[in-house]
């Protein structure tokens, strides 16, 4: 026992860098995020990002904003075609700022990444104060000392989660071909902060916009009430009146907001359209332009009769996780958002890098469970491989006519089973570290010899 | 505090939605007013009026509504002595011999009928030699009727010459005009000028539904499964994915007051091939059907031995006089085929009817009332005779056709004359220049292509052609893009000598995926003798495997635009001709000479589509699912298991002497 306090008081001391300086390294991630982005917004190369189907799907594309905007000049409804799935705010917001298209996604990007900088800083805050209280309540095993989290380690993860969205390839592309998965990004960051703050009304506002935006986001609902339920010190219970109070609370809050905004929208066009072409778009997927996702090739070779019922499948996929993680998940709400948030940009049905880069944001924020990975390396090499092969094997595809499409589905497949290994394992890290933490580091067998962990 | 930040923002909203300009129909623009004129057809247009009678000066041949019928005219013995006669391709005509005594008709036609009879049947084959050393011929058959096939109490029933098959399809779906024709090749506007009856590659069908029919969309299907069912075509390939309903292109060209789009419905089949059995069932419709007349010559081996070969049927609508109180059908039944100097394998430039269909013309139709065939005998642009015919005959006449003078040798079948002592009519042309001649370029043409590399994106590039030296003038240009390729209108530009060229008008309706298709209408202003070009840049959708044709690679065919114009005819150009008449006539020019109109379709596109594998769709199931089954499976496994200690399991041998041990009953190791 001794040896831990010694331990934690030792580093608890150590040096802090004061708050300004924080800010200003902040400023200066900023700074160059906004350079890169701007020279690139300059550069030749933005327009072939911008078509590049990898940063940009029928969904979230510039090019179909724009034709949205032509469209509503020319008195036809935006909706009447195929081309425009954007919801009617957001017409609605490049109305007066399609001028300056190119600040508003920067400045979606720098909102997104001081969202999550201030949340997560507020996160650390709260994680550290936790862990202080079990370590004084003795309840951690006198083994787990190196797990523990020191303030010197955690004092970066802020500044890296900022660096990690802005710097992030994924999210460069994304900004640069204005894809409008940057705004959707800023919402959730938004909604994020707002959870993390406590502030309810404002979380069920953003969570709600989020949702209205690209609709799987609903399944932040699930975490975002955890958190906040914690927060509040409210026990998970079903009999415990005060959860059921909170819980309808804050789900009235959320499903208002969502219901104003619908409306809002349905004032701003005086029609119901939108609902079918973007949520509808959304969710029966009839536009199979190639993506990094899973859908576009495995509806293009369906059989007809069964479309409908894989279609079913796979929506049910992306939302099917909420639950069984609620539950697994229940006391780490944070980390069951930044599965969530994992899961719907791997399975949703038209899924950009934009997305990606959100989740992998949160990277450094579990930066602690590094020593647990199991195929860190070999996931990072998939990834890595994948995002150089897919510009590759579509120029092979598309242009030089020498590949087939079976090449560039390959490379999704691939794509995705290295995400979906990269969060596994995340995930396993996270369930294994919290067992360390009650049961201690190094078991020992009855012989002495050093225990294996194995899942039962 | 949060709250009253979205109250705020809920009233910023409200107070400026209103501000979206959202329109749900365009409906009185700049354009539609200018083309009101466009529902004249060719034939309309060319009732030319000859400057030196003040006879018909009064008609008005601008309004469908007084058009008269040319056809009356003809039955009276007072209108066979006037000199004005219409033919049924164009236009008044200008008798050359004046003295001719009108002939004894052929036996049947007058003395079998009886007394009154309402409908009537003309026949005639226009023959016009081209500077190439092709000839293009063009045949025209039309009945008319003057009955009401559309009066539900009063059924129609008894059919003389009008086909049955057509009548009862107008009144069962209760059609206003039906346009159909069905063509093989492509017509060279550059080498060949304008032609009579213009018609894109493939198959297109157009049809004005009467403003009595309530389900427009469901007629039109029932009636293009019944049009592939008489004319032996895949016109059940028509569906909504490619019928659109143009705002301005496509107006009535008959007696019509209805001019809302909701009842017009056009569609093009690009790929369709056009054969003999297409033919066949179109000659049926005919009252001689192939026996007599005419429709001798229609033999398909010929027929289709050539470059360009379009046949079409025509129903509308016509007045039975210049009051037109009373309407009646006119059936025109059309083919146009060029045939080719060298695919024949012909040396000489020399053509005879026999060497073109291998039939001579024996005799008319006994069922017709006029039966003619005309040879343009229009000297070439220097002046000089281009071709030598043979047998000559006296009658000619001059016309204005498609603004430009043409002079033709008439061969009246009627008249025992043309037949000469061999009693059969084998008109000899015979070139008298050998080499090709350059062809005045053509005053409005148009071409098309596909721009851009790569199955990703593409442009589809317009050029329009005003050849006219001084005079501007506007065209509507209609494009149906089909759903796969997504438009992207906001890339729309029209650049006319170097610089924007705005529309005044644009009609656009956006695709939605397998339901419908592209339709862009716009009102272009062409300046003189200029190339304006039109470009809308597009994407290329990857279908499901199932939407692919059989051979997917070949490419996706779009159909042909359309262009519509009231051209400035070429001959108000000609100061030689516009002198000879009296002076009082020509100060300003007679409208009917100094434009015409005419539609140009451009080449249909062949575009290619990425394809999928069709070979692995099982493969692709299963790997896919695969990747599924590896997230679920891994997450499954995480949530719900737990870690535990491993319990090492004892080897096999170990295992094994347990058992043993406990059978002798010792401890186990």
């Amino acid at each position: 026992m001794p040896a831990i306090f010694h331990y934690i008081s030792q580093n608890t001391r150590g040096e802090r860098l004061p708050p300004a300086e924080m800010a200003a390294s902040l400023v200066l991630v900023l700074l160059i995020a906004v350079t890169v982005r701007a020279v690139l917004f300059r550069s030749s190369l933005a327009e072939i990002i911008a078509e590049r189907v990898e940063v940009v799907s029928p969904l979230n594309g510039w090019k179909r904003v724009v034709e949205g905007l032509a469209l509503l000049d020319l008195g036809v409804s935006p909706y009447s075609g195929d081309v425009f799935h954007e919801t009617p705010l957001v017409i609605y917001l490049f109305h007066f700022v399609i001028d300056y298209s190119e600040i508003v996604f920067m400045i979606a990007d720098a909102i997104t990444a001081v969202a999550l900088y201030l949340a997560v800083q507020d996160y650390n805050k709260i994680v550290f104060r936790k862990q202080k209280y079990t370590l004084e309540a003795g309840r951690y095993p006198l083994d787990v000392v190196e797990l523990l989290r020191t303030p010197k380690e955690m004092m970066y993860i802020p500044i890296k989660v900022a660096v990690f969205y802005l710097l992030n390839p994924f999210t460069v592309l994304s900004c640069v071909a204005k894809s409008t998965c940057g705004l959707n990004n800023a919402i959730t960051a938004l909604f994020i902060l707002c959870t993390i703050k406590g502030s309810a009304l404002l979380s069920a506002i953003f969570l709600a916009l989020a949702t209205y935006q690209s609709l799987y986001p609903f399944t932040l609902f699930a975490p975002a009430l955890l958190y906040q339920l914690q927060r509040q010190f409210i026990p998970i219970s079903i009999h415990s009146p005060r959860f059921w109070i909170f819980t309808s609370q804050y789900g009235s809050m959320y499903l208002g907001s969502l219901v104003v905004i619908t409306c809002l929208s349905f004032f701003l066009l005086s029609s119901w359209d939108f609902v079918t072409s973007v949520y509808g778009f959304i969710l029966s997927v009839p536009d199979l332009t190639p993506n990094i996702g899973l859908f576009w090739y495995f509806f293009a070779e369906m059989f007809e009769h069964f479309r409908p019922f894989f279609i079913c499948v796979f929506q049910i996929n992306v939302v099917f996780y909420t639950i069984p993680l609620s539950v697994k998940l229940k006391e780490h709400p944070i980390f069951l958002m930044f599965m969530q948030i994992a899961v719907i940009s791997i399975f949703k049905s038209y899924p950009t890098v934009g997305d990606i880069s959100l989740y992998m944001a949160f990277l450094p924020l579990w930066h602690h469970l590094y020593r647990f990975l199991r195929n860190i390396f070999l996931v990072s090499i998939v990834l890595i491989a994948c995002s150089v092969l897919f510009p590759v094997l579509w120029h092979l595809w598309i242009y030089a006519g020498s590949a087939n499409s079976n090449f560039y589905y390959a490379i999704t497949l691939a794509f995705n089973v290295g995400q979906i290994l990269l969060v596994s394992d995340y995930f396993y890290a996270y369930l294994r570290r919290e067992h360390h933490l009650i049961h201690g580091l190094y078991l020992k067998k009855k012989d002495g010899t050093e225990e294996t962990l194995i899942l039962k | 505090m949060a709250g009253a930040v979205f109250g705020m923002l809920l009233l910023f909203v409200f107070i400026n939605f209103g501000s979206l300009p959202i329109k749900s129909e365009v409906s009185h623009l700049d354009g539609e007013q200018t083309f009101s004129t466009s529902k004249v057809s060719t034939e309309e247009v060319h009732q030319n009026q000859v400057p030196d009678t003040s006879y018909h000066h009064h008609r008005e041949t601008f309004q469908d509504e007084e058009r008269a019928d040319p056809a009356e005219l003809w039955t009276s013995p007072e209108s066979r002595s006037q000199q004005y006669e219409t033919p049924l391709v164009e236009s008044q005509v200008e008798e050359g011999g004046q003295s001719e005594a009108p002939a004894t008709r052929n036996g049947l036609a007058e003395s079998g009928q009886p007394p009154k009879v309402n409908d009537r049947f003309q026949e005639e084959l226009v023959i016009r030699p081209l500077l190439s050393g092709d000839v293009y011929s063009s045949f025209q058959f039309r009945t008319s009727w003057d009955t009401d096939l559309l009066n539900k109490q009063k059924k129609v029933s008894h059919f003389r010459l009008f086909p049955k098959s057509l009548g009862q399809v107008i009144s069962k779906f209760s059609i206003r005009e039906l346009h159909i024709s069905f063509t093989q090749g492509f017509w060279r506007t550059q080498q060949w000028g304008p032609p009579f009856l213009p018609a894109p590659p493939g198959v297109e069908l157009w049809v004005w539904f009467e403003h009595t029919v309530q389900d427009v969309d469901t007629s039109w299907k029932e009636l293009t499964s019944v049009l592939s069912g008489i004319f032996c075509a895949s016109l059940n390939f028509i569906d909504s994915t490619n019928t659109i309903q143009p705002s301005a292109s496509f107006k009535p060209l008959g007696v019509a007051n209805v001019t809302d789009q909701r009842f017009l419905r056009y569609a093009v089949l690009p790929r369709e091939v056009v054969c003999t059995e297409n033919l066949t069932p179109w000659k049926k419709l005919l009252p001689c059907e192939s026996k007599a007349g005419l429709a001798v010559l229609l033999k398909s081996e010929k027929l289709f031995h050539s470059s360009f070969h379009s046949q079409a049927v025509h129903i509308q609508p016509i007045c039975q006089d210049l009051q037109c109180k009373k309407t009646s059908w006119e059936l025109r039944q059309t083919l146009s085929i060029v045939f080719d100097l060298h695919a024949t394998g012909q040396s000489k430039r020399e053509w005879s009817l026999f060497k073109m269909f291998s039939r001579t013309l024996t005799e008319p139709c006994p069922l017709a009332s006029t039966s003619k065939v005309y040879v343009d005998i229009t000297e070439t642009p220097k002046g000089d005779d281009m071709i030598e015919v043979a047998p000559a005959v006296t009658l000619q006449m001059h016309a204005v056709v498609l603004g430009d003078r043409r002079k033709y040798m008439v061969y009246d079948l009627m008249t025992p004359e043309p037949y000469g002592s061999l009693r059969s009519l084998n008109i000899l042309l015979k070139w008298k220049l050998q080499d090709s001649e350059e062809m005045l370029p053509p005053i409005l043409h148009a071409e098309r292509y596909v721009g851009g590399y790569g199955l990703q994106t593409g442009e589809i590039h317009t050029l329009i052609y005003n050849n006219h030296p001084f005079r501007a003038f506007p065209i509507l240009l209609m494009e149906s893009v089909p759903w796969y390729l997504r438009l992207y209108i906001h890339t729309l530009s029209v650049i006319s000598k170097g610089r924007e060229n705005k529309p005044s008008y644009i009609h656009y309706r956006p695709s939605k995926d397998r339901q419908y298709p592209h339709l862009l209408e716009m009102l272009v202003q062409l300046p003189p003798n200029s190339i304006t070009k039109v470009t809308v840049q597009f994407e290329r959708a990857l279908l499901k495997w199932t939407e692919y044709p059989p051979d997917p690679n070949h490419g996706f065919y779009v159909s042909s635009s359309v262009l519509s114009a009231q051209v400035p005819s070429a001959v108000a150009l000609d100061a030689n001709h516009t002198t000879e008449g009296p002076l009082f006539t020509n100060l300003f020019p007679i409208m009917e000479e100094s434009s015409y109109f005419m539609r140009v379709y451009t080449e249909p596109l062949l575009v290619n589509l990425p394809t999928p594998d069709f070979s692995m769709p099982y493969n692709v199931i299963c790997l896919t699912c695969t990747v599924v089954a590896v997230g679920y499976g891994s997450l499954y496994n995480l949530l719900t298991r737990t870690f535990q200690v491993e319990e090492p399991s004892a080897g096999l041998a170990k295992r094994i002497a347990n058992v043993i041990r406990r059978l002798r009953g010792v401890p186990p190791l």
